[in-house]
């Protein structure tokens, strides 16, 4: 130190230095080509081959892509257009469009499901977009028994008096908590609305109906099928494995043993079995444990089953959410003086929810990606569709073509949930930091 | 200094069992046991009259009767003879070895993606994107049959290896042959065999066992030699060069196994329409094999992605800081966290693809659901049994998958304090 | 132990303490398993008092704060709370929660929700006050704890002391009778602390009743009428603070004083 020190001469700047630019090696795209490509030689080797790799796909692909056939009506057609060259033939799917949407669904009913659709879109917003008027809930609510009433046909009375237990509920609830305490109140609702589902429900519907006769063309559930049955089976699932999935993460995270017991052993045995055994139960035994002569609709069963599924693994990624939330949060909200449910309600449930999206979404997705397995058990899904049409004479033969659309459009339903995923933390991260 | 306040003291009320903490919980579990005894005694109620209405009784019985079907891919000695407790064997063995090929390659395709992922390569990053992003989100279900379909509708003929002009030819001096039927790849044979041991329900080959042990021991020795190693680091502060031992202790012993049982390889070879001879890998296997690994390897990517990430970036700096290489960055601080944030979720993976496996049916794969939950229950109608049976033996595979998982836990776990 | 620099001087004109009987504790015992946390424990706390309560980590301070709304459970001995027998029935517990205001070490405001909806959530939800009405009560105390202008930012976006006052304002909003404050400034920066006690101070001035675990021992020289050393679970000492600081009785509480204001 002390030596340039010695050496030291005053100086005073007089001049300031402008601002230069940098080298050329510094700048621009080839700053960037070497930072980002070929910044050491194991790099070079990495874009080679990731050069080469996409080259080979393309010079293999590409060519069957670009000599598209849209137009024939059969793969015969196709291969005369080829005339020998390599080509899709993606003829196949404008001329089974509508089933490859609908199934075997009457085609003088195709608004029936597009309105469900469209409805549906309506029904969803407002539990996206928070920014909307609050009352559109209620068209939410609403939605699931339009929705069925619209895609299965049949009398208008059947929803209205499964709706009706819901008053009937409330009904009993209103009178009762006058008399007694809310627990008890709440429990003789209960009891009300499933005495009013189970007994009094389908002879008042079709009581209504020959007084007042108000149907739209019934459709059997085997004429369901193509994407409609897919979107059929994972909304209805998504919508309903999530409150199962709260009730039993809380349940599992409950002081009473044998609540936490039961939700443990329901848990662990649906994640434990592939969904495919569980469908199979579904239509193979579901009959055994039902009362003799009973037989419910298929799609129901399998809705019911993919709702199951789902909600256990749904289950597990709250508990995570859970889990990570400081115990000051619970604490807090019992010095306020607000009761396990309020608490839970305002307090717990909003922010472990907020954890858990990925985990959440990401069940989402799996669960839609799992609607494709009811191909095994009878049911036209997209992929059943496939083979119901190269079943037939002049698509036999055909199978990229339909994989590769079904793929397609799979890949914009997950793809576009987990983007939205991805918008919503970052939302919700900018109103809490 | 104070005196006993008083306080109402009542005797026991009924409105006590709502709202006491020492009674609520216990009145609210009698009340859910109740509903939840009602609930299964209706099921159970329900299905012994349907039993005795369709005269079926419920038993096991099946399992010893002649099942009478054959299944075309065995690793032990089945026929149609056998006993359809035999065919449930045949395919748990099959389930199992799909799902322990596929959890070996998924892993090694995953962790290849995840690093690459990371990759300060902009091409590369990007294509690895590409491929996660379109695994993850498209149905497995799609994968298997679109690969099956490659394998059967893509790939030539056994009569197309054929003849002086032939289309096709076998690849890797000429030891592995890609058919429309299946894959045909070189067989380990052994000219000084050490023959069998009969375990009574199977029979195990004693070459395979032997070449376990020596890998095994192998494994040990290794270990003896790094701890050597890091004695004499310690001791010393200079750690002595180990690679070229570790590799003599893993070869030599291969080699010498290699010459006393007389191992080589017997090639496929076209006979007449087909091939004969070495391992024939059917295209079910190939399509389920191949669909799980790339799929999964998607899954497992991410979480890899995931667990380097979670390593702050405050770690590497604190180590390159302190002088230490990339190299030894990545294995002494970087590794050793991101194995912890890695390895539970990479279990849930080969989780998933144990049970992923059951999408067999796809491609007629004869695993535990097609002999025990398809063709046995077929035959024998004994749909319940059948189905409770499979169910147990996927939950038992589970289980046993996620005790490991949380003994890997609870191992970690004490490490932290 | 900084010494506490007040703006002004404490009026102590309400600082009134009635004979009216606010808690009373008798005889409590409480143990975490096998560990005896809290030992015969005799207190009466009349309206109006100002208690500090210190003693060093692990003396069972914050335990037996804890024990007066029940987030900890006693297993022997009487606790009363404005004549409110603290049992197992849930209606007790609601109720004495409901009156009783308790301020965090770490605050634990709900970060999900604003300022404002932090502080109406419990007249909402407990109290059934009309919305309306508990957003002019959360306004009024904002005001009061001095940051009505952050009404409607998240807990996230406030430093330290901000969140600490808020959470003074979330309990002050059930119109409690009684405040319990565990350790309120020990998670704080030095600079904010003060304005942490210029609001506890306020809140004393206006004559409600205080138990407060903290270390702060200007503050219990300005404010409390008495205070209380614990040690191994049990009350050591208490006096009132002037003499409880210049003539300590016990052993234990002159180490504990001359540990904590010997430097």
């Amino acid at each position: 130190m002390s030596d340039t020190h010695a050496q030291t001469v005053p100086f005073v700047r007089d001049t300031m230095l402008p601002q230069q630019a940098p080298p050329t090696s510094q700048i621009g795209a080839v700053r960037w080509l070497r930072e980002n490509l070929f910044s050491s030689v194991l790099n070079v080797a990495l874009t080679v081959l990731a050069v080469g790799t996409i080259v080979w796909i393309v010079m293999h692909i590409g060519p069957w892509l670009m000599n598209s056939v849209w137009n024939a009506n059969s793969l015969a057609e196709c291969r005369q257009i080829l005339a020998g060259e390599s080509g899709a033939c993606f003829a196949v799917i404008r001329d089974r469009w509508h089933q490859l949407m609908f199934g075997f669904y009457p085609s003088d009913l195709y608004w029936r499901p597009i309105l469900a659709m469209v409805l549906m879109l309506v029904a969803i917003a407002p539990i996206l977009f928070d920014k909307l008027p609050r009352k559109l809930i209620w068209f939410s609510a609403l939605y699931p028994f339009v929705a069925f009433w619209l895609l299965w046909g049949g009398s208008l009375w059947l929803p209205l008096a499964v709706i009706g237990g819901f008053a009937v509920g409330y009904g009993a609830f209103l009178g009762l908590s006058r008399v007694t305490g809310s627990v008890l109140a709440l429990i003789g609702a209960v009891l009300a609305a499933i005495v009013w589902w189970v007994w009094l429900a389908a002879p008042v519907s079709s009581a209504l109906q020959s007084a007042v006769s108000l149907s739209i063309r019934p459709v059997p559930s085997r004429d369901f099928g193509g994407f409609m049955l897919s979107i059929i089976i994972g909304v209805t699932g998504i919508a309903l494995s999530l409150p199962l999935g709260i009730m039993l993460a809380l349940g599992r995270k409950s002081d009473m043993l044998l609540i936490k017991a039961i939700s443990v052993g329901f848990i662990e045995f649906i994640r434990g079995v592939p969904l495919i055994t569980l469908l199979f139960t579904a239509s193979l035994l579901l009959n055994y444990f039902l009362p003799p002569g009973t037989s419910f609709d298929i799609i129901l069963r399998v809705i019911i089953m993919v709702t199951l599924f789902a909600a256990a693994y749904m289950a597990e990624v709250i508990r995570g959410g859970l889990a990570a939330l400081p115990r000051g949060q619970y604490e807090a909200a019992d010095a306020l003086g607000l009761d396990y449910w309020k608490a839970m309600r305002l307090i717990i449930l909003p922010q472990a929810l907020k954890i858990s999206i990925p985990g959440i979404v990401n069940t989402f997705i799996g669960l839609f990606k799992d609607t494709t397995l009811v191909v095994f058990i009878g049911l036209l899904d997209p992929i059943g569709l496939s083979n119901a049409i190269r079943a037939d004479t002049n698509w036999n033969g055909i199978y990229w073509e339909l994989f590769i659309f079904i793929g397609v459009c799979f890949f914009i339903f997950c793809f576009g949930m987990s983007r939205y995923s991805m918008y919503l933390e970052r939302r919700l991260k900018t109103d809490h930091r | 200094m104070a005196t006993m306040p008083d306080v109402r003291k009542d005797g026991f009320r009924l409105s006590m069992l709502i709202y006491d903490t020492r009674y609520r919980s216990i009145t609210l579990q009698v009340i859910f046991l109740g509903i939840f005894v009602i609930a299964a005694w209706w099921l159970i109620h329900n299905t012994v009259e349907n039993l005795r209405a369709l005269g079926k009784d419920f038993s096991f019985g099946f399992l010893t009767v002649r099942s009478g079907y054959d299944i075309n891919q065995r690793l032990i000695e089945y026929s149609s003879d056998s006993t359809h407790a035999r065919a449930f064997l045949v395919g748990l063995l099959n389930t199992l070895l799909v799902a322990f090929l596929a959890c070996i390659s998924a892993t090694v395709v995953g962790v290849l993606a995840g690093v690459l992922r990371l990759s300060k390569n902009w091409l590369v990053a990007r294509l690895m994107t590409v491929y996660v992003e379109a695994f993850r989100n498209i149905p497995l279900l799609i994968w298997i049959l679109l690969i099956f379909a490659i394998m059967t509708e893509s790939m030539p003929a056994p009569s197309a290896f054929r003849g002086e002009n032939a289309t096709s030819s076998m690849m890797l001096f000429d030891s592995i042959a890609v058919t429309n039927r299946g894959v045909y790849v070189p067989e380990p044979l052994f000219s000084r065999s050490l023959g069998n041991l009969d375990l009574g329900i199977f029979l195990v080959s004693l070459d395979l066992l032997a070449i376990v042990a020596v890998i095994l021991g192998s494994v040990l020795a290794n270990r003896k030699l790094l701890k050597t190693a890091e004695r004499i680091q310690n001791d010393t502060g200079v750690r002595p060069v180990t690679w070229w031992k570790s590799i003599l202790i893993f070869l030599a012993p291969l080699v010498v196994l290699k010459f006393a049982l007389g191992f080589h390889l017997g090639l496929p070879e076209l006979r007449g329409f087909n091939f004969a001879d070495g391992t024939f890998l059917r295209n079910s296997l190939i399509a389920l094999w191949f669909a799980l690994t790339v799929y999964t390897g998607a899954f497992i990517a991410e979480t890899v992605r995931a667990g380097i990430m979670a390593v702050s970036h405050g770690q590497t700096e604190a180590a390159a800081a302190l002088g230490l290489r990339p190299g030894r960055i990545m294995s002494l601080v970087v590794l050793p966290q991101a194995l912890r944030v890695i390895i539970p979720p990479m279990i849930s993976q080969y989780l998933n693809i144990t049970k992923n496996t059951s999408l067999a049916l796809a491609v007629g794969y004869m695993d535990i659901r097609s002999t025990l939950g398809g063709i046995t229950i077929n035959q024998t109608g004994r749909e319940l049994e059948g189905m409770l049976l499979m169910m147990l033996t996927y939950l038992v595979i589970s289980l046993l998958i996620s005790m490991a998982m949380n003994v890997y836990n609870a191992s970690v776990k004490l490490k932290e304090r | 132990m900084s010494e506490l620099v007040l703006d002004h001087d404490i009026d102590r004109s309400k600082m009134k303490v009635s004979n009216e009987i606010a808690i009373q504790i008798v005889k409590m015992n409480k143990w975490y398993g096998q560990f005896h946390v809290l030992r015969d424990i005799d207190m009466t706390v009349h309206r109006g008092e100002r208690i500090v309560i210190c003693g060093p980590s692990g003396s069972g301070k914050s335990t037996l704060i804890r024990c007066i709304n029940r987030l900890e459970e006693h297993q022997s001995g009487q606790i009363v709370v404005d004549g409110t027998e603290l049992t197992s029935d849930l209606k007790n517990i609601d109720k004495v929660r409901s009156e009783v205001g308790m301020v965090f070490q770490h605050f634990n405001l709900f970060p999900h929700l604003t300022i404002l909806e932090n502080c109406t959530l419990a007249p909402i939800w407990v109290r059934k006050t009309p919305r309306k009405e508990a957003e002019e009560i959360a306004m009024h105390f904002l005001r009061k704890v001095k940051i009505p202008e952050q009404a409607l930012k998240y807990p996230g976006q406030l430093s330290g002391g901000q969140q600490q006052r808020v959470a003074i304002a979330r309990s002050l909003c059930m119109k409690p009778r009684i405040m319990l404050f565990d350790e309120p400034t020990s998670a704080l920066d030095p600079e904010m602390i003060k304005e942490v006690l210029d609001t506890m101070i306020e809140l004393a001035e206006e004559g409600m009743t205080m138990l407060c675990v903290t270390h702060e021992m200007g503050f219990a020289q300005a404010v409390a009428n008495r205070v209380i050393f614990m040690d191994q679970g049990q009350i050591v000492e208490q006096n009132e603070p002037k003499e409880f600081f210049n003539n300590p009785q016990s052993d234990r509480t002159k180490l504990f004083l001359s540990q904590i204001l010997g430097h």
